[in-house]
């Protein structure tokens, strides 16, 4: 089986260069304000497209991101929604992967099986449930296996080389490297630190390793670019979509440029890393 | 009835946490490891006779246990039926029982080398007890309290910040029990490597559920043998509240495989079952939220809804894991008591008996009114009294000023 996720990476590796991820909210601030950032994503610099499922209770994210969550809740957005938001961008771009992100309560009280025939259908390419740790994989994990997704996992600073293999057994796409021990919106990670993380994780899997949490600049995503195939970014697009938003908390003609203006230049950033030696 | 009943009630849950369905261990990785120490600290301890034996010195001289099982006459005579006692948990240092609990978490978190402490609260209890054993053993203590429980539990917010603690206001989502939960493990998530997180109910991953159900399972375990030397044989019923269920589970979890035994636990109904209230079993179904699958107050979404309960300590949208699964098998029989009707028992008990209880506890007295009339004298009942009223009496004297006017 090979997604999206897996056709992108060897594009990138091909070219030498590493990926740079977005993390949105589904239906922040709505829905179709939500459609066309996502479409505007990949002409800004996005590789990989996270979105995120609006959730009432993200037990790991910071303020930024429950916000984002609680907003897109307001403006009525749910799963089905969701997956609806990933049709209408399949319809342009067939190459971007997309994963969706977010806990597990939603994909249970949806069912399994639909949730991840009907995800297949939609276009996504992969998921990480940050709730579901490897303990409890026959949940969610080896049925999206089967069902032909990536499932990527999280692997953190907690995560010692006794566990690692545990984490990593299911994990397809790419291994998401928390930088922090925290929530979303943490204080950013040294550099060389991370670094040291990410070769770790190299040693116990030939899978790319993007890093996360913590990423807000483009000086941030080109340092963490030269030792990780990956960074992600998240919580300083949510702020920055927020920041666009009128008193009353709805768009203005200025949210889709906003967010994606700052894609632009945290893909320089990204871009302008060297890249390590392998 | 389930047909697939087990052979006993007692030997739950399985080595991933499993009650049936329920249960189970849904936290980021960044936890997971942490929760693994735990489960071995805890079955370290377990074994271990010494740590039992320095819990006992602490749970008669410092909690003062055994709590009374005390004959309620007046409350019997009231209601004319069955014969109805007391055990009396509200009698505990701190005032109820989420002592027992927090004391046998702080042994374990120090045998840990843990020097920092976190903790939810919803009425104030938990966060009290914790701040109080953190005050004895000179711990760090942090305590995470929805906003507006902070309010309508200044006396407990007092106690716990002259005892050295330091109360965070959560400010998101409803402002109570399950957004001080979420903070808390958003603490928790960003100090892995000092904190030991101290819950105060029968939920979050495995082990917790289990470690909270066993330290509280003192309530049951003297209740039998008080009875025995009362009475001379076992009870007849057993009545608790509910909000994540610890002192039911205490008290019914000793009793579970005595068939004689009829078991009822008390939801909160807030305004009544139709409109907003407490009630995950009555009017949830089995989703996943902190840590565990349970029953959960929830939309068509999966997004968690709002509780509603006066009182703070039953406010939260589930239940402990055991709860769901002993709901499912029919062993323990759940009822729902509303506000009005456990403001009326508050009253009562306190009229009857002179002993104020807590407005959670309020809920359980609440539904002898139906229980004990129906059964004979020779029946007997212990309702069990999880903790005392102090803490509300300014809440309930503003309820009943406004209405006289």
């Amino acid at each position: 089986m090979s997604t999206r996720i897996d056709a992108r990476f060897a594009e990138l590796k091909q070219q030498g260069r590493s990926a740079f991820v977005t993390f949105v909210m589904a239906g922040d601030p709505d829905p179709k304000t939500s459609l066309d950032i996502l479409k505007a994503l990949p002409k800004a610099g996005a590789d990989v497209i996270e979105i995120g499922m609006p959730f009432t209770d993200p037990m790991a994210d910071g303020p930024s991101i429950q916000a984002a969550g609680l907003r897109a809740l307001k403006g009525g957005m749910t799963l089905r929604k969701t997956l609806a938001m990933v049709r209408d961008f399949r319809k342009e771009d067939n190459a971007t992967p997309i994963v969706l992100m977010g806990y597990y309560n939603p994909i249970y009280i949806y069912g399994v099986d639909s949730f991840l025939a009907d995800a297949k259908t939609a276009g996504v390419d992969g998921l990480i449930i940050v709730d579901l740790p490897p303990e409890e994989d026959t949940e969610l994990c080896i049925p999206a296996i089967k069902a032909g997704l990536n499932f990527i996992r999280l692997a953190t600073p907690t995560t010692d080389d006794k566990r690692l293999p545990a984490v990593l057994a299911n994990t397809s796409g790419f291994v998401y490297y928390v930088a922090v021990t925290g929530i979303t919106g943490s204080a950013a990670a040294d550099s060389k630190v991370v670094g040291a993380a990410v070769a770790r994780i190299k040693r116990h899997t030939a899978l790319p390793v993007c890093v996360g949490f913590g990423i807000r600049t483009p000086e941030a995503a080109r340092a963490i670019a030269e030792t990780a195939d990956g960074s992600v970014v998240g919580t300083a697009l949510v702020d920055a979509l927020k920041g666009s938003l009128d008193a009353e908390g709805r768009a203005t003609p200025k949210t889709v440029s906003a967010v994606a203006d700052l894609v632009s230049a945290l893909a320089q950033g990204v871009r302008g890393a060297k890249q390590a030696a392998e | 009835m389930n047909p697939n009943l087990p052979n006993s009630f007692r030997s739950g849950p399985d080595e991933r946490g499993h009650f049936g369905i329920f249960g189970g261990r849904f936290v980021a990785e960044t936890l997971m490891p942490l929760i693994l120490d735990l489960e071995k600290a805890y079955a370290d301890a377990k074994a271990d006779p010494a740590f039992q034996a320095e819990m006992n010195v602490y749970l008669k001289d410092y909690v003062g246990r055994p709590s009374p099982l005390y004959f309620a006459e007046r409350l019997t005579e009231h209601l004319g039926g069955a014969k109805i006692y007391l055990k009396r948990e509200e009698l505990n240092h701190t005032g109820s029982h989420k002592v027992n609990n927090v004391l046998g978490q702080i042994m374990v978190a120090r045998r840990m080398g843990k020097k920092r402490i976190i903790a939810e609260t919803g009425a104030g209890q938990h966060g009290v007890a914790t701040a109080t054993l953190c005050a004895r053993f000179g711990l760090e203590c942090v305590v995470y309290m929805g906003a507006v429980d902070v309010e309508r539990q200044q006396p407990n917010v007092i106690r716990m910040e002259m005892l050295g603690a330091k109360v965070v206001p959560v400010q998101s989502g409803a402002r109570t029990l399950k957004d001080a939960m979420n903070d808390a493990l958003r603490d928790w998530v960003t100090n892995v490597h000092n904190t030991f997180y101290c819950i105060g109910t029968v939920a979050g991953p495995h082990p917790y559920p289990m470690m909270v159900r066993d330290f509280q399972s003192i309530i049951g375990h003297e209740t039998r043998k008080q009875m025995q030397e009362t009475e001379g044989r076992l009870p007849d019923s057993l009545i608790a509240c509910i909000g994540g269920g610890s002192n039911a589970m205490g008290l019914f979890h000793p009793f579970l495989d005595d068939p004689s035994v009829e078991i009822f636990g008390v939801e909160a109904a807030g305004h009544g079952l139709t409109q907003l209230h407490a009630a995950s079993l009555a009017g949830g179904r089995p989703g996943v939220l902190h840590g565990n699958r349970t029953y959960l107050l929830m939309d068509a979404d999966g997004q968690i809804e709002e509780a509603h309960s006066i009182s703070a300590g039953l406010d939260y949208p589930g239940i402990g894991p055991e709860h769901s699964w002993l709901h499912e098998t029919g062993r323990v029989k759940y009822l729902s008591a509303t506000d009005e009707e456990a403001l009326a028992a508050f009253q009562l008990l306190s009229r009857l008996e002179g002993i104020i209880p807590a407005l959670e506890s309020a809920h359980a007295i609440a539904k002898l009114s139906e229980l004990a009339p129906q059964r004979p004298k020779d029946h007997l009942m212990v309702v069990n009294l999880s903790g005392r009223g102090d803490k509300d009496v300014p809440q309930v004297g503003d309820i009943l000023k406004a209405r006289q006017k």
